[in-house]
Order: C-alpha cells, then structure tokens, then sequence
C-alpha cells in the first residue's frame, strides 16, 4: 500500500520536474497552474455549462421564443415549463437559455473593445511618454470621471437600442482601467535592455512596441481582461434592466427581469430565473479571473 | 500638500469642462430630444414665427455657441430648466442629494462593519474552512447583479413579510434599511476580499516576525502592527466604493424608488431631457472626483511613506518642475 502510494508521488514528482523544465509559452503556463486551482476548474465547469445552453439555444427558433400564448400566462414551472411561463405565456426556459448569446457576445464583445482601445493606447502613452502620454493619460481620467453606467445610457440613447451599441456603449466606458493597467505594465518594461537593443539594431518604433514591450507586459492586462468579463456582464444587465439595452423582444436577461419586475408578487419565477443566470455566468468568469490572476502571480507561484 | 490639494482642485476644471461638452454634444444627436420637438413645431409656423422660434433657442447658431451660452450659466449657478417640466435643475439636485448621500453612507458604515472583520478573520485563519466559507460568500456577492438582488429582496421582506415598506423614502429609518443592504453587498464583498489580501501580505512581513520575537502577544501583534500597515490599501478600497455608490446609485435608486440622483439621472436620460440630463450628469461627475480626491488626501494623511514621498517630490520639483498629478489609486474606477 505505502509502496504504491510512494511509487504514485515518485512518478508525479518526476513529471513536473520533466515539465518544469520544458519550455512554456506564457498561455500554457496560465493553464499549467489553473489545473491547480480548484476554483479556477470550478468556473470552469460552470462556463462549460453555459458554453453547452448556449449550444443548445442554437437550436431554438425566434417564434418560439417571441409567439404570444394565451393559455399558458403566468404557468408555474412544470415538467411543461421547465422555468415556467411569462406574462405573455411564452415559455421561460427557452427564453433565458436563448439569452445566453446576449449575454456572453456582450461579455467578450465589449471585454474586447475596451482591451483593444486601453492596450493601444496605453501602449503608445507608456513607450512614447511625454506629450502623447499626458494627452493620452488626461483624456482617459476625464472618460473615467464619468460615471461608468451614466455614460453607457447617454450612449445608448444617442445610437439608438440595439445589441452593437450595448457592446460599443460598454466597452467605451470599461476603456480607462484597461488603458491605465497597460500603460503601468509597458513603463516597466521599456527601459530593459533588450527594448535598447531593438532600437540599436533600427527596429520601427510601432513594431518594438508589438513584438517586444508589449509581449512581455500583457500579464497585468490578461488579468484585468479575465477579471473584467463579469463585470461587463453586470454593467450591461443592469443598462438593460433599465431600459437602455437590447430592445424589448429579445430575451436578454436583465430585459426578461425588467419584464418581469411587475409580476414579482404572483409570477417570481420571472425575476428568479435569469437571474440565477446571470449569476452563475459572471461567478464562472470571477472564479476563472481570481485562477488566472494567482497563476500569474510571481509570489503565489511557485506554491 | 496644500499645493497638491489646489492642483487636483485646478484639474478640475479642465475636467468639467471636457465632460460637460462631451455630454452636451453627445445628447445633441440624440433623437427624440427637445430640439426635434422644435423643429417640428417651427414646421406648421408662419415664416416669421418659425425664424422667431429658432432664433429664441439658438437653434440658427452653431452648437459651439449654445454650449458657450450653457457654460456662461453653469458658471452662475444656473444649470437651466428641465425641457419638459420647467422645473429648475439645480434647486432639484440640491433636494435629492441628501437622499442619495444618506444612502451611500448608511451603506458604507453597514459595508465597512461587516467586511473588515471578515477580512481580517479571514486572513488570520488563511485556508482554513472560515476562510474558505467567506472566499465563497464574497465571490457570490461579487456575481450579484444589484437590481435582481433588490428585487429579491422586496419580494421577500416587502411582499411576503411585509417587514420594511416597498420603496420610496417616506417611512423613515425602516425605509433605508433595504437600499442600503442593497448596495452594501457588492462593497462587503470588494472590501472583505481586499482586507483579506492586504492583511496576508502584512501578516508575512518581516517586521512581524520581528515583533513576535521580541515576545509581544498575538493580540497586540495584530492590533499594533498588522492592522496599522493593513489599514492603508482598505480606506482607498472603502473611499472608491463610496465614489462608486454615489456614482452607482442609478441601478439601487431605481429599483427602490429612492428620490436621489441616480433616479434623477435615470428619468432625465429615459426622458430624453437634454438640460436635466447635461446638469445631473456634471454634478454627479464634480462629486465623483472630489469624493476621489478626499480619498487621495486620506491615503496620504494615513501612510507616511506617501507624505514623505510627496514632500521629497516637491523639494525636487521646485528645482525641476511641478508634480505631476496621480490618479486615483489603481482599480479605482467604477461602474
């Protein structure tokens, strides 16, 4: 028994000591440490979960998410309806597991924009410096005085409802605290040698930034990026809640709550439902977040 | 620092001014606003009336010009009248204010004594069940969209048990109760978490080793040691969350029918109401940043290390030039 078992820790040892020194790209080594993490694979799990509801919403038709049902108002959930049935007798299940398309394009959607506008910009404010960096760095402290969901309705007022402008309005307003993390990260980086090298050996100035500072600077910001997905979530849901997110036929959850806001009393399955949803989604991203920030931690590392 | 306080005052105003243009422009192009309403009443007008009606509002001038004539108002202490009620934006904001501000400090001192404790409870007993079972509870209260958790808990305490009223803010201290709770929970969650992660890493410092050497009891060790340099990161953590809540408030305020600003902003933008809209959101901005700047100036007053650092800075600069103006501390922005 103790045999085996020493046998088991001898062959373990040895295999992390094999990939300890085999060389990993930075990606793997997120993974390499998450696979330690329990709750990194507990998100992990969850968002399988959504991955799978959200292939599954593939198979649901719009006119079975949007045909009004008179018989079945207000159905208590059943073995019919699963979540049970809105105020127009459409059936709750289909709608929030249709939802999670909304939910997850905002999420990445808008995740994406407002990394894409923080990293470039942050990137040029931290290698150039000096004026570009205070005009840069000026601009985006104004951006973020604003308060972050009172920009996003302003902005969606003026473009109009729609699922794009959710995304551009959200990811504008995320912009700041992307555009700071990455003009920290790339001021530390800079002044390396290896940056001095590139500029002697006469590389662009564009392309140092891309294929030398900026490589090697991005830890920080695929923190701030992992940790960001939940929040985007939660500011998007809320823009919705209130009225300036995905117009009214689309099942966007915090829509589908809104709805259902004055049913509470006697339909609480409404409200109760995309919520969990939204729950669960933004826990798996916080949970996977929390994962990546440890494995790229240099103080937790090694532990 | 009475010289780094003036500078972020001065900032200010470049701030204010980039905003309040930013929104005003923004809220031009908008559809549905009051100058479409306008133009749509200068159509079925005579020649003369029509030229009248636009001339009267600027509407023949560029955009440039109506903002100037904004801001020579903003300037007075004018924020002008709402497009459709007629009612004054300021005498509004100045009476919603104390709602909005009772309920962000209510929330703040609910927030801040639940979440130190745990923080620190959680941080002695590092990756014990204790720990692990705060871990848990703070990451679920980190995932809660605030309006659903208001709704749930109307539902339960307002509806089914009829314990606290529904909403609005007309019953007293029993009418806050549920707000604040409200909007307590993502800031006990933000403020454990940090006050957890500050304390671990003051925890593992060397002069704690060195305190416990010496023989001081474990009481004093914490109260002494640990919490003072503990201390530092949560006031910024507590001070962003107030920023955050009087920015935030929008969400809690309307599912609580609270008369504050946030609802304020909310119906003025759902309205389409280009100088309600315009005035609230400048206010809320002047209030966000200078919530920012007084915790600024606390986190210097708290840690020396930063006072030291700021006063060497300023030795220096009067050789060189002035200092440059920090931003609020990283992470510090809100949603």
């Amino acid at each position: 028994m103790s045999n085996k078992n020493n046998g088991n820790r001898a062959t373990k040892t040895d295999i992390l000591v094999t990939k300890k020194y085999r060389k990993r790209s930075q990606i793997g080594d997120i993974f390499h440490y998450l696979k330690f993490n329990k709750g990194a694979m507990a998100g992990f799990v969850i968002f399988s979960l959504i991955i799978v509801a959200f292939l599954g919403s593939l198979f649901i038709s719009w006119d079975a998410i949007t045909d009004i049902n008179v018989s079945s108002r207000f159905a208590r959930p059943s073995a019919q309806h699963i979540f049970g049935a809105d105020n127009m007798g459409r059936d709750l299940f289909l709608r929030v597991i249709y939802g999670t398309r909304y939910s997850l394009a905002i999420g990445f959607g808008a995740v994406l924009i407002s990394a894409f506008i923080g990293v470039v910009a942050g990137s040029f404010a931290g290698y150039y410096g000096g004026k570009a960096d205070d005009i840069i760095m000026r601009l985006s402290d104004v951006l973020a005085s604003i308060p972050g969901i009172l920009m996003g309705m302003v902005i969606v007022t003026v473009m109009g409802q729609s699922l794009i402008n959710l995304i551009v309005a959200v990811g504008i307003t995320g912009a700041p605290v992307y555009l700071r993390m990455t003009r920290a990260s790339i001021l530390t980086v800079r002044n390396n040698e290896f940056v001095e090298a590139a500029k002697a050996v006469g590389i662009a100035n564009l392309r140092i930034i891309f294929t030398q500072v900026l490589p090697n600077g991005l830890s920080p910001v695929i923190v701030t990026v992992t940790a960001g997905l939940g929040i985007t979530i939660i500011v998007a849901s809320s823009l919705s809640f209130l009225g300036f997110g995905v117009p009214v036929p689309h099942p966007e959850w915090g829509a589908v709550i809104a709805a259902g806001r004055e049913y509470t009393r006697n339909a609480p399955w409404i409200t109760t439902f995309p919520g969990i949803f939204i729950m669960m989604t933004v826990l798996a991203f916080n949970l996977f977040g929390d994962g990546v920030r440890d494995a790229l931690d240099p103080k937790l590392k090694r532990r | 620092m009475i010289r780094y306080v003036l500078m972020r005052i001065l900032w200010l105003i470049p701030v204010i001014i980039l905003v309040s243009f930013i929104v005003f422009a923004l809220m031009e192009l908008a559809p549905g606003t009051i100058l479409d309403a306008i133009l749509a009443q200068a159509e079925g007008m005579t020649p003369e009336g029509r030229e009248q009606l636009i001339r009267q509002h600027n509407l023949d001038r560029p955009m440039i010009y109506r903002y100037g004539v904004y801001m020579l108002n903003l300037l007075q202490g004018d924020l002008g009248v709402s497009d459709h009620t007629g009612l004054d934006i300021w005498t509004m904001f100045i009476n919603r204010l104390p709602n909005t501000l009772i309920l962000s400090f209510t929330a703040l001192v609910i927030g801040a004594s639940v979440s130190i404790p745990l923080g620190i409870a959680a941080a002695r007993k590092a990756g014990s069940i204790t720990d692990n079972v705060i871990a848990v509870f703070s990451l679920i209260g980190m995932s809660l969209p605030l309006f659903w958790l208001g709704i749930l808990l109307l539902l339960l305490f307002a509806q089914q048990l009829a314990w606290f009223p529904a909403g609005g803010n007309n019953h007293g201290i029993r009418s806050i109760i549920l707000p604040a709770l409200c909007s307590s929970v993502g800031m006990i969650a933000m403020t454990t978490r940090q006050t957890r992660s500050n304390m671990l890493e003051v925890l593992r410092a060397d002069y704690l080793r060195t305190a416990r050497a010496k023989g001081v009891p474990e009481e004093a060790v914490i109260r002494k040691h640990a919490l003072g340099n503990a201390w530092i990161p949560v006031i910024t953590a507590i001070g962003t969350s107030l920023a955050a809540q009087l920015a935030g408030s929008v969400v809690v305020e309307t599912v609580f029918a609270w008369p504050g600003i946030g609802r304020m902003a909310a119906e003025a933008v759902m309205a389409r109401d280009v100088t309600a809209t315009t005035g609230v959101i400048i206010m809320t901005t002047i209030l966000y940043v200078l919530v920012q700047l007084v915790v600024d100036i606390m986190y210097a007053f708290v840690d020396p290390r930063i006072k030291s650092q700021y006063i060497n800075s300023v030795k220096k600069a009067k050789r060189k030039k002035p200092p440059t103006l920090a931003p609020a501390a990283a992470g510090g922005t809100s949603k």
